[in-house]
C-alpha cells in the first residue's frame, strides 16, 4: 500500500461517518410552490422547489454563472446559424428509475411551448425541435437566436413516459384552477426525490442517490423539510427557536435580531428582482374606477403623474430599512439593457405630478382599486400601503386590495385587475425576455404577463425581432429604443429593486444566488 | 322661600334615582365604579376622536411615510416630529389611532349587539308567545348555530358577503358587513333568554287580562311582556358587547375585518405583531392595552350589572 492509497483510506473512513448522517434542512420561505408541474407556472419560488427535483438543459449556479445540467455542451450549428445543437448528459435517470435521453427532452420542450404553459414566451422563437440521436438534440428558430441558452435555464425535463402513464401530457391550466397529477407529484432527475407534498404546509425531498452530480457536487444536504411560514413574525421565531435552518427571506425589520443572535447568521446581495405597479392603460371604461366613460390611466400624463407621486426614498428608508435600490426602470441592473440613466430617472415631485393631474382633467383625482399581493415580495402589502399614502397626496383615492399570491397573479392572467403590483426576475439576465412577457401585446406566444392593455404593433415587431438579431451592437441598439417606448409610455411604475436577506443557522453555509433560487446541491453542512 | 324648600319630602327625578337599591349597588361596588369609569374615558375618546386625536390617521393623504416607527416621545429621525406614543410602520401616529381605531372597535361592538338584540328579542318572543311549529324552527335554528363558534360563523357570513359585493365598494361596506356578521352569530343567546322568560310571563295573570280584553298578540308582546323580560337581556347585552368588540378584533387580526386603511384596534394589533421581534414594542403594546382595558371593564360591568338586576342575589 503506498503512502497516497494510505491517505485516501483514512480520509475515506474519516468521511464515511460524516457522509452516513442525514443531514436534514429546514427550510422556510413566505410562500409555498404553487404546482408541481413544471411547466404550468413561471414564478420564482415555483420553480426553486422544482430546481431541487427537476433539472434543464442548463442551469445558472449560485453564483449565476450558465453551467451544465442535463446537457453537457451546446453551440450554435456549424452549417445553419438558426439551430443550437445540445448534446445531453448519458446515463442520467429518473428518479422512478427510467433513462433520460433525446425522447423526453424533445417531449418536454414541445410540452412547454403548449397554450397552457407559463413557459411559450420563452420559446416563442423556437420553429422546431429535433431528437438526431440518442443524446442529440436541435432547437431550429425562425432566424438566428444568440441568447437561446439563456432561455433554458428554468425549462425543466419531464419523463415522457411518466407524463403519459400519469395523463400529465397537457400543461395543467393553473389559471382554469385546474388540478392534475403532475400538479401534485413529480418525477425528475434532479439531485433530491419529493418524497410527500401537503401544498402550503409542507414538503419533504430526500436524496436522490442515483443522481448523475454524485462527486461532482457537494450534496451535503440528504433532506429537505419545506415549510412555508407566511406571517413574517412567525417565519423569524421559528429561526430563533431552531425550529427551521434556513430561511429565504428575513422580514427587513428583523435582519438585525436575526444576525445577532449566536448560531445564526443574515447574508444578503442585490436581487435580480424588481418591483413595480402595473396600470391598465386601454381607453375603455374600467369597473373599478370611478370615473365615467374613459380610463383615467388611459392619459400617459396620469400615468406620470402617479410614478411622480411616488417616493421610493421614502419606501426605502422607512418600508424597507435600507434595503432596497429605488429603480427607474423594470429590469435589474444584472440585465442587458439596463442603463443608469433611466434606472435613476424617477423622481418624486408631487407639486408637478399634481399640476399634471389638472392638465390631464383630474384635479379633484379619481378612484381606483390597487391590487397587491401579500406573501409574495419583500413588504409587498406595506409598500401598497405606503403607495396609497403617496396617492392621496395628488388626489388619487387608492381602495388597497391584498390577497395571498395565489389569488392575486390569476388577476393579471385574467385580465381582472387595472392596477397592480408585480416583480421580475430575469434568468436570461436579458432584456428581451423583460419585454417578451411584459411589454409585447398580449396574445398567444407573447406577453402572458402584461395585464396593462398596452399593445403597439410596430413595437411587438422590434421585439419578436430581438429573438434572431445576432448582431449584438444593433441588438442593443434595438432595446435601448424599447425601453424608450417603455419610459416614455409609462408603461409601468417602478419603485425598487429588491435585496435579498437569506437567514441560516450556522450549520449551513451557501452564497446568496442573486435569482433567490437556492440549489441546495450546493449547500456546505458544517 | 321657594316651592322647592317648602316641599322637602319629594325629592328630584335625579335624587331618587341616585338612592335607589341600583345606584347604592353601584355606589359600593369599587370594580363598577372604576369600570365605569374607564368605559366611560374610552367612549368618551373614541366619540370625541376628531377633537382630540393630533392626526387624522385615516386620511392616507395626510400620513408622511418618512415618520414610520418613531418611538414614543423621541423625535422622528428624519423629520424631527414627536409623537406620544410613537407611529406604526406607515408613519400613522399611534395614539390618534387608537382612538380612531376605537371608534371602529365601539361602533361595531355596540351596532352588533343592537342588531342581535333586535333580531334575538324578537325571534325569542315569536317563540315564547306562538309556540308551536314556529317555536320549534326558530330554536332548533338557534341551538344548530351554537354547535359552530360564534367567531367561525361570523367568517363564513364574512366571507360569503365579500365574494358578493363589488371590489369597489368593499372598503365602505367592510364595516357593515362586520356588524350584520358578528350580531348574525350572536342572536342566540339574546332568542333563548327571552324566550324562557316569555313563556314564564305569557300565562301571569296581567297578560291573561289583557288578552280578555281583545287586544293583539303583537301588542300584547311589545307592550305587556317585553318590558317585564328586559332586565336579563341588558346583562347579556352588556356582556354580547364585550364579546362582539373582542369577535371585531380577533376577526380584523385574522385580516378580514376592517381594511388595512381604516385600522381597528384588531387591525392594529395585526400590524404589531410583525414587529414583535425588531424592538418597535409600542406598535403592539397601546392598541393591546387599549383592547384589553375595554373588553374587561365591559365585562366586569356586565358581571356587576347581573348581580345588581338579580333579586335572588341581593344582600
Amino acid at each position: 500500500m503506498t503512502f497516497k492509497s494510505t491517505l485516501l483510506a483514512t480520509a475515506a473512513l474519516v468521511a464515511m461517518p460524516l457522509m452516513a448522517q442525514a443531514d436534514t434542512l429546514r427550510w422556510a420561505r413566505a410562500g409555498d410552490a404553487l404546482t408541481m408541474d413544471p411547466h404550468a407556472q413561471n414564478e420564482g419560488p415555483t420553480s426553486a422547489l422544482a430546481h431541487q427535483i427537476m433539472e434543464p438543459l442548463v442551469m445558472r449556479d449560485m453564483t449565476g454563472a450558465m453551467v451544465p445540467a442535463l446537457a453537457t455542451e451546446w453551440g450554435p450549428s456549424a452549417d445553419n446559424p438558426n439551430i443550437w445543437v445540445f448534446k445531453l448528459r448519458e446515463g442520467v435517470t429518473f428518479h422512478d428509475g427510467a433513462e433520460f435521453d433525446s425522447e423526453d427532452v424533445l417531449f418536454s420542450l414541445n410540452r412547454a411551448m403548449t397554450e397552457d404553459s407559463d413557459y411559450k414566451e420563452l420559446l416563442a422563437s423556437v420553429k422546431e425541435v429535433r431528437a438526431t440521436d440518442k443524446y442529440t438534440i436541435e432547437i431550429e428558430t425562425n432566424g438566428p437566436n444568440p441568447i437561446m441558452p439563456n432561455n433554458l435555464t428554468n425549462m425543466f425535463m419531464m419523463d415522457k413516459g411518466w407524463a403519459e402513464a400519469n395523463n400529465a401530457v397537457k400543461v395543467q391550466d393553473y389559471e382554469g384552477g385546474e388540478d392534475t397529477f403532475a400538479a401534485k407529484n413529480a418525477n425528475g432527475t434532479g439531485a433530491y426525490k419529493l418524497v410527500s407534498r401537503e401544498p402550503d404546509v409542507k414538503t419533504v425531498l430526500a436524496a436522490n442517490e442515483n443522481y448523475w452530480g454524485n462527486g461532482e457536487f457537494p450534496l451535503e444536504v440528504t433532506e429537505i423539510v419545506f415549510t412555508p411560514i407566511q406571517n413574517a413574525a412567525t417565519r423569524v421565531a421559528a429561526m430563533l427557536s431552531g425550529e427551521v435552518d434556513f430561511i429565504q427571506d428575513v422580514p427587513v425589520q428583523d435582519i438585525g435580531r436575526v444576525d445577532g443572535t449566536d448560531g445564526l447568521e443574515v447574508r444578503t446581495a442585490p436581487q435580480n428582482r424588481v418591483i413595480f405597479f402595473g396600470l391598465n392603460q386601454a381607453a375603455e371604461d374600467i369597473a373599478g374606477d370611478d370615473v365615467d366613460g374613459i380610463n383615467p390611466m388611459s392619459d400617459v400624463r396620469v400615468r406620470k403623474a402617479m410614478s411622480m407621486a411616488i417616493d421610493r426614498d421614502a419606501i426605502k428608508k422607512v418600508v424597507m430599512r435600507g434595503q432596497s435600490a429605488p429603480a427607474g426602470m423594470i429590469a435589474p441592473p444584472f440585465v442587458n439593457g439596463w442603463n443608469e440613466a433611466m434606472d435613476s430617472s424617477s423622481k418624486t415631485d408631487v407639486d408637478g405630478a399634481k399640476a399634471l393631474m389638472t392638465e390631464a382633467g383630474y384635479a379633484d383625482g379619481f378612484a381606483i382599486t390597487l391590487n397587491c399581493p401579500n406573501d409574495r415580495y419583500i413588504n409587498d402589502e406595506k409598500i401598497c400601503q405606503a403607495a396609497v399614502g403617496m396617492l392621496a397626496k395628488i388626489g388619487v383615492k387608492v381602495n388597497l386590495d391584498a390577497k395571498p399570491k395565489a389569488q392575486h397573479f390569476p388577476l393579471l392572467s385574467n385580465l381582472e385587475t387595472d392596477f397592480y403590483m408585480l416583480g421580475w426576475g430575469v434568468p436570461t439576465y436579458d432584456s428581451e425576455y423583460i419585454f417578451n412577457f411584459l411589454t409585447h401585446t398580449k396574445g398567444e406566444k407573447y406577453g402572458s404577463w402584461n395585464a396593462t392593455r398596452f399593445s403597439d404593433t410596430d413595437l411587438d415587431v422590434k421585439i419578436e425581432a430581438l429573438a434572431s438579431e445576432t448582431d449584438l451592437a444593433k441588438r442593443n441598439q434595438m432595446i435601448n429604443e424599447i425601453w424608450t417606448v417603455v419610459q416614455d409610455q409609462q408603461l409601468y411604475i417602478p419603485i425598487h429593486h429588491q435585496v435579498l436577506n437569506w437567514g441560516m443557522a450556522s450549520n449551513v453555509d451557501t452564497i446568496v444566488a442573486p435569482d433567490d433560487t437556492a440549489h441546495f446541491k450546493y449547500f456546505k453542512m458544517k | 322661600m321657594s316651592d322647592q324648600a317648602t316641599q322637602p319630602a319629594t325629592p328630584s327625578r335625579l335624587a331618587k334615582a341616585w338612592d335607589s337599591d341600583f345606584m347604592y349597588n353601584f355606589r359600593h361596588s369599587p370594580v363598577a365604579m372604576v369600570s365605569f369609569f374607564v368605559v366611560a374615558l374610552l367612549v368618551l375618546g373614541a366619540i370625541f376622536a376628531p377633537l382630540i386625536a393630533p392626526y387624522d390617521p385615516f386620511d392616507p393623504a395626510s400620513l408622511d411615510l418618512m415618520n414610520g416607527y418613531t418611538a414614543p416621545m423621541a423625535p422622528n429621525d428624519f423629520t424631527g416630529d414627536v409623537f406620544w406614543l410613537g407611529t406604526d410602520d406607515q408613519g400613522r401616529d399611534v395614539f390618534s389611532t387608537i382612538l380612531y381605531g376605537m371608534r371602529i372597535s365601539l361602533f361595531v361592538g355596540f351596532a352588533a349587539v343592537a342588531f342581535a338584540m333586535v333580531l334575538g328579542i324578537t325571534l325569542g318572543l315569536i317563540a315564547g308567545y306562538v309556540g308551536g311549529w314556529t317555536e320549534t324552527i326558530i330554536m332548533r335554528a338557534a341551538d344548530v348555530q351554537l354547535t359552530f363558534p360564534a367567531i367561525l360563523v361570523a367568517m363564513l357570513i364574512f366571507g360569503v358577503a365579500k365574494g358578493i359585493t363589488p371590489i369597489e365598494h368593499q372598503d365602505t361596506m367592510a364595516i357593515w358587513v362586520l356588524i350584520i356578521a358578528i350580531g348574525l352569530s350572536d342572536w342566540v343567546q339574546f332568542a333563548r333568554v327571552v324566550r324562557g322568560a316569555t313563556l314564564v310571563e305569557k300565562d301571569k295573570e296581567y297578560v291573561q287580562a289583557a288578552r280578555m280584553i281583545g287586544r293583539g298578540k303583537g301588542i300584547i308582546m311589545l307592550r305587556h311582556i317585553l318590558p317585564n323580560v328586559l332586565s336579563p337581556v341588558l346583562v347579556i347585552a352588556t356582556i354580547s358587547l364585550a364579546l362582539a368588540i373582542i369577535a371585531e378584533a380577533t376577526l380584523s387580526f385574522l385580516g378580514v375585518g376592517a381594511p388595512p386603511t381604516q385600522p381597528s384596534l384588531g387591525t392594529l394589533i395585526r400590524i404589531g405583531q410583525d414587529f414583535l421581534f425588531s424592538g418597535e414594542w409600542w406598535i403592539i403594546l397601546f392598541p393591546s392595552i387599549t383592547l384589553l382595558a375595554l373588553a374587561l371593564s365591559v365585562n366586569l360591568l356586565g358581571d356587576w350589572l347581573r348581580d345588581a338586576l338579580n333579586p335572588r342575589l341581593q344582600k
